[in-house]
This record gives C-alpha cells, structure tokens and sequence, in this order.
C-alpha cells in the first residue's frame, strides 16, 4: 500500500448514493472502495470479527436468482459491521404467487430497511428500483449487465498480488457474451489503465467487442501469452437458449485452461475465476488448485470489499437525508 | 496563530511522560503501547524509542483506526465520511497494561471509541491514557494518566498538532479566537 493512493483516496467521497455498476466510478472512487477494503480486510483476522458501525440500520438481501457465494459474503460483511439483516430468496417469496418486482419491493420498503442488496435475472433491474426507492440499492449481479462488487474484489485480490492495476496485462478467458462479471471487470480495469485482453469462442462474443475497449482474440494461446493475471469465466449453460458451443469436452480442448496453457503467462501470473468454477471444462483441476490460483483469496476479500461498500455508502445515505432535512 | 509548543518543548514532554510511565508502572512488563491514528501513531512509537533509550526495552506498539467505532459517524457526519484504515495490534493485549496514545484530549468521544475497540481485541489488566496535549471541555468522564501539557482553550479555537513523520515540522498551535 502506497502512501499516494491513501492520499488520494482520503479526497474521494462516492459520488452515488447507490450501487448500481463500475460505469460513472471514477479512479478515484474505485481507489477509495479499495483501500477502505483494506482496514475491512484486517477486522476479518480479529477473533472478535465485528465492529458496530452500522448498529440499527436494516440491509435486506434480494436474491432472485440462486447465489451461494455473493448472498453469504454479503450477509458475512453486514453482519461484521452490525448491520440487522434478512434474505429473501425468490423462490420462497411471494414472487412465486406472481407478484411483480416492484411490487415486492414497495413492500419491502414499507418496513424501512436501509439498503437493498439485490440479485436479478433481467439487466438493468436494480436500476429501476434506483430511481423509485428511498434505500440505497446496491446491485449483486442484474442479467448480463454488470456484478459491480465482484469487479472491486477481483481489483482488490489483483492489487493486493501486484501492487498496481496500470500497466497489467489481464487475460479474460470464457463464456464473454453471458457475463456481467467480464463487463464490470473491463470497465473497472479500464478506467485503472490495466490492458485487458478478452477471449473465448466467436459464438460466445458480444457483437462490437471491439469497441468495448478490449483486445479480443478466440486464441487461448495468445490472450495469456506474457499475461499479469488470468481469469476464466464460467460456461453458463443456464443462460443458454441456443447452441453456442459444440460440445463441453470440445470447449475444454480449444478453451479450457490447462496447465501447459498457463506456462505461456508470467512466471508470477496469478489465475482468478469468479466461481461457481465447472472443473474439466473451463478450467483444469490442476491450474485451479495449482500454486498460482488465487480463487479462494478471491472468495475471502469479497467479504472485505463488500464492508467497504456498504460502509461507504451507508456515509453517503446520510448525507442525503441531511441534504434534505 | 501562536505555537504554544515547539520540537524542543515537544520532545522534553514525551522524555518525561516515558520517565512518568516507567515510575508508575515500576518498569516496563507487560506494558504495549497503541497509537491512535493518525498522530498518536509516531506519538506512541517515540514514546517507545524513549523508554528503550531509558529502560532498554523494547515495548511493543500498534496502531488503532477508531473510525468504525465513531459515535457521529451514522448521526451527523462532519464534513466528508472519513476514511478508513488499518488497525495493526500485532501482539495479544490480554492481560497487558495498554498504554493508549493520543494527541490531542477534547471531547473524550474518540477515547470513548478507542476503549471500545481495543476491548474487541481482549482484555487487557489496564488501559492507561497518554496524550500530548489536554485541552478541556469534556462531554464523557474520561481523564488523562499522562499529559504532556494542559491547554486552556475556548469552543471556538482548534488545537493543531504537527509532526515531523507526517507533517514535516514538529509543533502545536492554537488557531482561532479565544
């Protein structure tokens, strides 16, 4: 940790009192969520792993779509800042009874939670209650859109292992038309300075990757050559509609990594994947739990980061209200 | 703005509070010192350099962050939310003596927070207070153990401390009006 990024981080406030994706955070912002997730990260070694800073405030998680890691890792962070907390997981709620998005939310909020921590099928869903809800809504992954905290934690555990973002070489690698984690992770490192490099099979591309400020490439090979950081992305077979790809053990021949794969990467590369990971066809068990992995560091920073999210913007909810009062 | 103390006045205060502390607690075990970010952090380890220039001992010492513990911070922030960081307390404080550093004494609130937080941490035998400069009007019953000097101030001034390892001059002022 720099002493020039605390100071530079000590004169960025965020700007939104939502989270909704990376696009509109500035370097700044996304600095001060990081080195904020520093001082979060060392409450998680205490043996007392809780500080009372959101004593009485009310976060309610939304999950509608199924979820282990990022529901736990937000209920683990609220509950480290002390935060009252419940989750309402779509398939138990009256959503099933047919009651619409906005419906089930007026509801929610007739009971004063603070924030609303959300997960939605539909792109651009958390956007919607942004603009009619009092609670600050902080977006766990909406469609294909964006999973903002995800792009902060992997910057973290990228940061944390290299120092820097600028200047790196990341190797994005996977099912690209499917993930929101591939576009809040290109804006984020983007605005970073960091080259990002995005591949995968031509059916499994957005159209006009080109301009989405990364090289894109269907070869495995050259994407990882000389690569900082390597980071594969899940097949998502529950979001294909369509034959995309031939077979799962073809995907795994022409894109899986492998470790002779991994050996054209720097020789202090470090290989991320934002789980849930499909062994044997993204990734091969040997590069996942091999020496250069660093996905379960990934899982335990998520915690941090997330408390300096909701830390951050709980501040900025105040401000509000007093904007107002 | 008058300085009311400078680098010579300020070194002779922390050479006699490390000689105070070594009277009182009959020597250096079982004794850690924890600085209060920002300034009572090199206050806390040239207190450390002081005693082990005395005594010959080194006293362990650790930073506290009070920010998540502030009593303000989801009521009525003051300005910009502040930022947050690391707390390193890299030994067990259970059972030690913590001597608590600090460099400015006002309100008692951030006091208040540091207890707080170092009890997270465990149980220590006892926490003494030391700080460079008390300048009244208290709103919690806190008292100093060690002060380096008593300032007499109005509401409407502010008391400065300034040093070396974080502002490149060692010295406290009074800003404002009495």
């Amino acid at each position: 940790m720099t002493t020039q990024a605390t100071e530079a981080a000590a004169a960025a406030t965020l700007t939104s009192r939502h989270l909704l994706g990376i696009a509109g955070m500035t370097a700044d912002e996304i600095g001060l969520v990081l080195d904020t997730a520093i001082a979060m990260k060392e409450i998680g070694g205490r043996a007392i792993k809780k500080v009372p800073t959101l004593r009485g405030r009310t976060i309610v998680n939304l999950f509608f779509e199924p979820s282990t890691r990022t529901r736990t890792s937000f209920e683990i962070a609220e509950k480290r800042l002390s935060a009252d907390t419940l989750s309402i997981a779509a398939a138990t709620s009256s959503v099933t009874k047919g009651e619409s998005l906005l419906d089930t939310v007026r509801n929610i909020e007739a009971m004063s939670p603070d924030m609303i921590v959300m997960r939605h099928a539909s792109s651009g869903a958390p956007h919607l209650l942004a603009r009619t809800c009092r609670s600050a809504i902080v977006n766990a992954g909406d469609g294909m859109h964006e999973h903002p905290t995800q792009a902060l934690l992997d910057a973290f555990t990228i940061r944390e292992h290299k120092g820097r973002l600028a200047g790196l070489k990341v190797a994005i690698i996977g099912d690209l038309l499917h993930s929101r984690v591939l576009r809040s992770n290109v804006i984020l490192l983007n605005t970073m300075g960091a080259e990002v490099w995005a591949c995968g099979p031509s059916t499994l591309m957005p159209p006009g990757i080109g301009g989405f400020g990364v090289r894109a490439t269907t070869s495995v090979d050259e994407a990882v050559e000389g690569a900082d950081v390597v980071m594969m992305l899940r097949i998502q077979h529950e979001r294909m509609h369509g034959h995309f790809i031939p077979s799962v053990r073809e995907y795994f021949t022409l894109f899986g990594l492998t470790p002779e794969r991994a050996r054209r990467a720097r020789s202090d590369v470090i290989i991320m994947h934002p789980g849930p990971m499909n062994r044997g066809v993204e990734i091969d068990s040997e590069v996942a739990d091999g020496p250069y992995s660093v996905i379960l560091e990934q899982v335990s920073n998520g915690v941090a980061v997330r408390m300096a999210v909701l830390y951050l913007l709980a501040g900025r909810d105040i401000d509000v209200e007093r904007g107002e009062g | 703005m008058p300085q009311v103390m400078d680098a010579d006045r300020m070194s002779r205060a922390l050479t006699r509070i490390a000689h105070e502390i070594l009277e009182r607690n009959c020597g250096l075990d079982e004794l850690a010192l924890v600085g209060i970010r920002t300034r009572g952090v090199p206050l806390a380890r040239r207190l450390a350099r002081a005693l082990r220039e005395i005594n010959g001992d080194d006293v362990p010492t650790g930073a506290l962050d009070i920010t998540l513990y502030r009593d303000d911070l989801m009521r009525h922030a003051v300005g910009p939310q502040p930022v947050v960081r690391r707390t390193e307390i890299a030994f067990s404080i259970d059972d030690r003596k913590i001597l608590l550093v600090d460099d400015v004494l006002y309100t008692g609130r951030t006091i208040r927070a540091a207890l707080d937080a170092l009890i997270d941490f465990g149980r220590p035998r006892g926490i003494q207070l030391v700080v460079l400069v008390d300048r009244g009007h208290r709103e919690l019953p806190i008292k100093a153990d060690y002060v380096g000097k008593n300032l007499p101030t109005s509401l409407s001034q502010s008391v400065q401390v300034r040093l070396q390892e974080i502002d490149g001059v060692d010295e406290v002022v009074i800003e404002g009006e009495p």
